[in-house]
């Protein structure tokens, strides 16, 4: 970036009275650069610190390159709109444009709910979670004791009898055990038992401790998570490193990777914990094809576009009604009509949804129950009351910024257009046709286009009126006839029905991010509002 | 509310001679109401239809059982227990709630009016290569609201919680730096059509006194503009105290949630068991917002409109 502050008066006159006029704000201000850059960097340092310690090199190269940057900006001679502009510009790139970027990289991955780490992690996951505990397997009591360093569980058995055995060394019998006041075994001859703290301080070697019930290993072992109580575990799936397949013990399946992230065998059965790959264009392919999603996807795009279309359209003509109603010269009472109707807009947004989910409950809500008089109207769960009622709400919500926008544009219109109109003899309906309305509609354009996108992902509305409720028929899913994308995009991602798919949300936002950038982009090119960019 | 059907003859005067060419001496009745009636009628409906809501919430928190069918009879009865109860829950921590939602609204809109005023003034009084495209990123990045990147937000701090736990997943100061993240791209925009308005001459004026960028800025620049600034950091505000979407994944602990997503989790499965101390937590959380809005509300109509204006 090249400064080009600096005018022709300040070069000409500045050089003689820098030193002489500007010094003392200048140590004042020079002291507090370096305060803040000195905070910046020592947070540097601690993040790239902590980094280090974690062991995240690409990251830590990115950071540090970063820090560098930060404090060139900031200590080099010139570079002005840099320094004003990089905080904002940081925070920007991180948390809106990487976000991003990172969203489009996760809509090309199967990342979610059982592929969340890389192939490593899942294979010991995978061989741990195969040590199974026995469905329905009694809990047998324990304490831990200790003899010449090894450690063992001595194990009550759930009819009273009392054995030993630790790692490699299946259970045999105690004679003459201390018993203590639960009827748990709590001592043996020559074996010391530990005590809490102790306990406590060897967790991971007695978690570690797996006791064989027998000297048949498919009887399976016993292990202990907290050193009082132990349950019998079976393996289920052993890894076998040279083929890179999993084999399940009872079955005899083989499980190998089915280049998908996840381990599969031949019939096609899927071990539920896989890793993170790259499946290119599969969640949109899924998105359009699924049977389960392609329906409710296309209603679902097909709302959305109503929804936002509809509000705008609503509340722009309420507000552009209103607006026209209110802009007499003298009518009394103007102003509080006015405060009143802006009510609702100072009313937060979230908490209107809520609201009126209830007030639109079906049994006890205040519009069946008192305004229809006991009537039983199903505002939020028959599909098309819903979709009328969450643009009911909306507008609700909307009309009064309209209202303001069109009162503020509407008094701006040059009065002497009115009176040649009149002149000419329009009539009034005339004059707001022919000449108010285009006026105001190129004012406001970019703000219904604006309004537009914003109802388009007008998520808290709706999540918290209906849910996206009521839910179609036609699949599985969570998806109802009041989903936005936005809301599909949540349920999808985090929510609790079905597992996480992060894969499939962020193909949907990605979705969403073409369809809006198509729009704004049309829209934009059509208002003039870029014209003032380049000034 | 309604006027009085009877219309001075004076006033009735003034106002026809505004409309048409000859005044008559007495207007009809359905001369008053083609002319101003139907507007008082409009302003009534349209008035109890924007003020049923929120007087219905207002009658629900005072309502004494608390129930969605017991709030059906508008301000009947009236007691404060829904108000007591709603201290008394540890489970729900509404005054936790508050304080979490003031704090991380009131950091939120301070830090976006800061770093937005920041760069619509090298925007506006800066000539410099990549400004117009700069300009023109950010009137695009606009157009895409940060929850489309929820999950990869999602994904974001929960990789910073493994290195920096305090700025990580279930943070304010995470949610933050979020909300912040997304400062310039909406509001930049904003300001600096309104800085536009600050004639340059007295920069220039300043420089030649020889004061700094710095100190044009602080003292000259943000002083004239305080109106937009004004609106940045209510529409902030409000905008940060409103928001559930990322607040719900990144707030998982009940003590650190805002009131979005705090109050949400009041209806869900018991809705209408414990309606009566949502509407109260919904009043006391509507209230300081609504307040400062009608507070600053010349304000906020005079900047959307220049907005609007202005692009």
């Amino acid at each position: 970036m090249v400064d080009q502050l600096d005018t022709p008066v300040r070069s000409r006159t500045s050089a003689p009275q820098k030193k002489t006029r500007r010094s003392p704000d200048s140590t004042a201000g020079l002291l507090a650069k370096i305060l803040l850059l000195g905070l910046t960097d020592a947070f540097a340092v601690y993040v790239l610190m902590a980094l280090f310690m974690n062991e995240k090199w690409l990251i830590l190269a990115v950071a540090t390159a970063v820090t560098v940057l930060i404090n060139w900006i900031y200590l080099r001679r010139g570079g002005l709109p840099a320094k004003y502009l990089a905080p904002g510009v940081l925070f920007l790139l991180v948390f809106q444009v990487f976000v991003v970027v990172y969203s489009g990289y996760v809509a090309f991955t199967n990342y979610g709910d059982g592929h969340n780490s890389t192939k490593e992690d899942a294979i010991s996951s995978i061989s741990m979670s195969a040590q199974k505990r026995v469905p329905d397997s009694p809990a047998y009591q324990v304490s831990v004791v200790e003899k010449d360093d090894v450690l063992s569980l001595l194990v009550t058995d759930p009819d009273g009898g009392v054995r030993i055995g630790t790692t490699g060394e299946p259970l045999e019998d105690v004679e003459d055990a201390e018993i203590g006041g639960t009827g748990k075994a709590v001592g043996a001859d020559g074996y010391r038992t530990l005590n809490f703290n102790e306990l406590l301080s060897v967790q991971q070697e007695i978690t570690a401790i797996k006791v064989p019930l027998s000297e048949d290993l498919d009887d399976g072992i016993l292990q202990t998570a907290d050193g009082s109580n132990a349950y019998v575990f079976k393996p289920v799936l052993v890894y076998d490193e040279a083929a890179d397949t999993f084999t399940d013990t009872e079955t005899g399946v083989v499980y190998a990777d089915g280049g998908e992230g996840s381990y599969v065998s031949d019939s096609g059965e899927r071990l539920p914990t896989g890793w993170k790959v790259g499946v290119g264009f599969e969640n949109f392919e899924r998105a359009f094809t699924d049977p389960d999603l392609r329906g409710p996807l296309v209603s679902v795009i097909l709302w959305t576009f109503t929804f936002a279309l509809g509000s705008v359209l609503l509340c722009f003509g309420l507000g552009l009604f209103l607006a026209l109603t209110f802009n007499h010269p003298n009518l009394r009472g103007k102003k509080i009509y006015r405060t009143i109707m802006i009510l609702p807009y100072a009313f937060p947004a979230f908490l209107a949804g809520l609201v009126w989910s209830g007030m639109l409950n079906q049994e006890f809500g205040f519009i069946n129950e008192t305004l229809f008089g006991g009537a039983d109207i199903p505002w939020l769960t028959d599909p098309w009351l819903a979709k009328f009622s969450v643009l009911l709400v909306n507008t609700w919500l909307g009309f009064p910024y309209m209202f303001l926008v069109c009162t503020g544009a509407l008094q701006s219109l040059p009065d002497d257009v009115n009176e040649a109109a009149r002149m000419d003899g329009a009539s009034a309906w005339r004059i707001f046709r022919s000449i108010k309305l285009p006026l105001l509609l190129v004012s406001t354009a970019p703000l219904l286009i604006s309004t537009f996108a914003f109802n388009f992902n007008n998520f808290n509305v709706i999540f918290m009126l209906t849910g996206g409720g009521p839910r179609f028929s036609d699949t599985n899913m969570d998806i109802g006839a009041t989903d936005l994308l936005i809301t599909l995009v949540y349920k999808v991602a985090f929510g609790q029905g079905s597992g996480r798919d992060y894969g499939l949300a962020s193909a949907l936002a990605v979705i969403i991010f073409i369809i809006v950038a198509v729009i704004s982009a049309v829209s934009f090119r059509q208002t003039k509002a870029l014209e003032e960019v380049n000034s | 509310m309604s006027n009085s059907t009877l219309t001075p003859a004076g006033k009735g005067t003034a106002e026809s001679t505004a409309g048409t060419v000859a005044a008559q001496p007495r207007k009809s009745f359905g001369h008053w109401f083609r002319d101003k009636g139907w507007r008082h009628l409009v302003g009534v409906v349209m008035g109890v239809f924007a003020l049923f809501p929120l007087a219905y919430v207002l009658s629900a928190a005072l309502s004494p059982t608390g129930t969605l069918v017991s709030a059906n009879g508008l301000f009947t009865t009236v007691a404060l227990d829904n108000f007591i109860d709603l201290f008394s829950d540890p489970q729900k921590p509404f005054a936790k709630w508050f304080m979490n939602t003031l704090i991380v609204g009131l950091i939120t809109s301070a830090g976006t009016v800061f770093l937005g005023a920041l760069a619509a003034y090298s925007f506006s009084r800066m000539r410099f290569t990549g400004r117009r495209f700069g300009l023109m990123s950010l009137m695009l990045l606009q157009m895409f609201p940060q929850m489309l990147g929820v999950v990869a937000i999602f994904l974001l701090l929960s990789g910073i919680s493994d290195v920096v736990p305090w700025l990580g997943l279930g943070s304010q100061t995470g949610l933050i730096m979020v909300y912040l993240g997304g400062a310039l791209g909406v509001n930049t925009y904003l300001m600096y059509g309104f800085f536009n308005t600050v004639p340059k001459s007295l920069d220039e004026a300043a420089r030649i006194d020889g004061a700094s960028h710095v100190q044009i800025f602080f003292t000259i620049i943000l002083r004239l503009v305080t109106p937009i600034l004004a609106i940045v950091g209510l529409l902030s505000f409000i905008t940060a105290t409103g928001e559930f979407l990322i607040a719900s994944i990144v707030l998982n602990d009940p003590d650190a949630q805002t009131l979005a997503v705090g109050l949400y989790s009041f209806v869900g499965d018991s809705q209408s068991r414990s309606w009566g101390v949502f509407s109260a937590g919904a009043v006391l959380a509507a209230l300081p917002v609504m307040a400062l809005f009608l507070f600053l509300q010349r304000f906020i109509s005079s900047g959307l409109t220049s907005g609007a204006v202005k692009g």
